[in-house]
């Protein structure tokens, strides 16, 4: 094998390191299997949807209202309810999850009234969204008064995505390098200066992640706002941005698929399909611009 | 040396994390406008003592500090904010630790931190700082570039840049040569000889020519004891006592 005078060249691969090779690409093809097999599912959940809503995806789906008792006409009441309902949940749990993750991280002493709070905000994660839907009904629509309205789902919805906030703002927190803390400290900084300058700047596109997964969650939920203010059917003007007041109730996308799928008879299949199209649109729309503004914070922060 | 005519004073200074005592009864003063080395091998509390001079300690939990350390005669703890002190004594760390902020800001931050928005001074707060810390020619030209973007010898020249920015009346360096190359260090070390004049320094060093060469006094710390202060010809030259002698000639333990 390495008789010298059969070759010049130094690097020429050995009987082990071609066999190594050839291994190696064998195992790179059976892992770049799996993870085309890993899209498969939905690759095949978005062309069986595509060719389903096909003959119902028209422009005026989006801006009119439903007719005939919601076998015809659009979506609009629906998807404006659900912009109002995402949007409203994500304004309240937002500003409320990064305050307490930064209370929680960078603020409160390691004592166990803390450690059993983390550990609730945990749990709390875990638990099922028609439990949280119950708790709304208790608190905000019979406790606070607020009645079955936009307000009391937005605001169970919020609860229900606050402790993913939480969790994700902490992590994306402990990320940032302590020695940043620490250089910030030492020229006299106070914890909040070096929370504004430094850490929290450094830790938005991870705060940010975690929001954008909250908003697919809120988007997709129907059960705590099927409790608290959601209704199958409401007359709004198509195309008014401002269709609902805050203690009205509202439509939904995804209350409206289920409805259009299991309550009403004789709805041409392409129109459930249609909405759920619409609904994964929402859904990638506000990924999207999320995605974008966390793109940008990153590329002008970096270390 | 009397305690009067010091700048900065220890007395009977006890720290412990939790149970473990890391510094045990430290006594010393540091007179304005020395360089005091601190040596000792790892374990020794010389970085804690450190946190004690600007009370970074106060951020580490569970540590229990006993004593008193004074800034021209008043207590670090009774005397106006932690914030206002840790301007008074400025803290360089080992590992050089460049802000993910522009280089600017990086310099500007200290000033900023304590209110100043002042641009034209905010500006000439930078460029002294950056001067004094020779790091200016490098930088002149992209002051709006990361700090985190510069070599790590870079860096540790921003970081004495900031830490001088605030105008400290006492500048800690903590083994600031650890992570940069021999010429920085030497560059460093010749602004330190430079600053003297404005400055006292504390420096804790490894390296123990360095402290051989750059300091008036030496404190050698042992496991968290003071084992003695004196003189550096005289610790250097054979005159301390028998276990500083054997530390500094290599043949301890």
């Amino acid at each position: 094998m390495n008789k010298p005078a059969e070759s010049t060249n130094p690097f020429r691969e050995t009987e082990a390191g071609a066999r190594q090779r050839r291994l190696e690409s064998r195992v790179r093809l059976a892992l770049a299997g799996l993870t085309l097999l890993l899209i498969l599912p939905l690759v095949a959940i978005l062309v069986h949807l595509g060719v389903e809503a096909w003959p119902a995806l028209r422009w005026s789906l989006l801006v009119e209202s439903p007719r005939n008792g919601m076998r015809d006409g659009g979506l609009w009441p629906a998807f404006v309810g659900t912009l109002y309902l995402v949007g409203l949940s994500l304004v309240v749990a937002t500003p409320v999850g990064v305050a307490a993750a930064v209370y929680l991280h960078e603020y409160a002493r390691d004592s166990w009234v803390n450690r059993i709070i983390q550990m609730a905000v945990i749990n709390l994660a875990g638990v099922p969204s028609i439990v949280h839907a119950l708790f709304g009904l208790g608190a905000f629509v019979y406790g606070a008064r607020l009645g079955y309205s936009v307000l009391a789902a937005s605001l169970t919805l919020a609860v229900m995505t606050l402790p993913v906030i939480i969790t994700s703002t902490r992590e994306s927190l402990a990320a940032v390098p302590a020695s940043f803390r620490e250089a910030c400290w030492n020229v006299g900084a106070t914890r909040w200066q070096t929370l504004r300058a430094v850490v929290l700047p450094n830790a938005l596109p991870g705060i940010l992640t975690g929001v954008i997964l909250q908003v697919s969650r809120a988007a997709g939920e129907t059960a705590p706002i099927l409790f608290t203010g959601a209704v199958f059917f409401k007359s709004v003007t198509p195309g008014d941005l401002f269709a609902y007041r805050l203690d009205e109730q509202c439509m939904a996308l995804a209350m409206h698929l289920y409805t259009l799928s299991t309550q009403v008879p004789g709805v041409r299949p392409a129109l459930p399909a249609a909405t759920a199209v619409v609904l994964l649109g929402v859904v990638l729309l506000v990924n999207a611009a999320a995605i974008l503004v966390r793109s940008r914070t990153r590329s002008h922060r970096r270390w | 040396m009397t305690t009067t005519d010091s700048i900065l004073t220890v007395e009977g200074l006890n720290v412990a994390y939790g149970g473990r005592s890391v510094l045990r009864d430290v006594n010393f003063g540091v007179a304005r406008h020395e360089i005091l080395a601190v040596i000792g091998p790892a374990q020794s509390g010389k970085t804690t003592l450190m946190r004690c001079l600007n009370r970074t300690i106060d951020h580490i939990p569970g540590a229990r500090i006993q004593g008193t350390v004074c800034l021209n005669g008043q207590c670090v703890r009774s005397s106006g904010t932690v914030e206002d002190l840790r301007r008074r004594i400025g803290l360089v760390t080992p590992l050089p630790v460049g802000l993910p902020l522009s280089i600017y800001d990086n310099v500007a931050f200290a000033a900023r931190c304590a209110g100043l928005r002042d641009r034209a001074e905010l500006d000439h707060r930078v460029e002294q700082a950056l001067l004094r810390a020779a790091l200016w020619d490098e930088v002149k030209d992209r002051l709006d570039q990361l700090g985190t973007r510069l070599s790590g010898g870079q860096q540790q020249r921003l970081a004495l840049a900031r830490a001088l920015s605030h105008h400290p009346e006492v500048l800690c360096l903590d083994e600031f040569s650890i992570a940069i190359d021999p010429v920085t260090t030497m560059r460093i070390e010749e602004i330190l000889r430079e600053l003297r004049s404005e400055l006292t320094v504390v420096l804790v060093t490894n390296l123990l020519a360095q402290a051989k060469r750059l300091s008036d006094r030496t404190l050698f710390l042992l496991a968290g004891e003071q084992v003695e202060l004196g003189p550096t010809a005289l610790l250097f030259g054979g005159g301390g006592s028998e276990k500083t002698r054997d530390y500094v000639e290599g043949r301890f333990g």
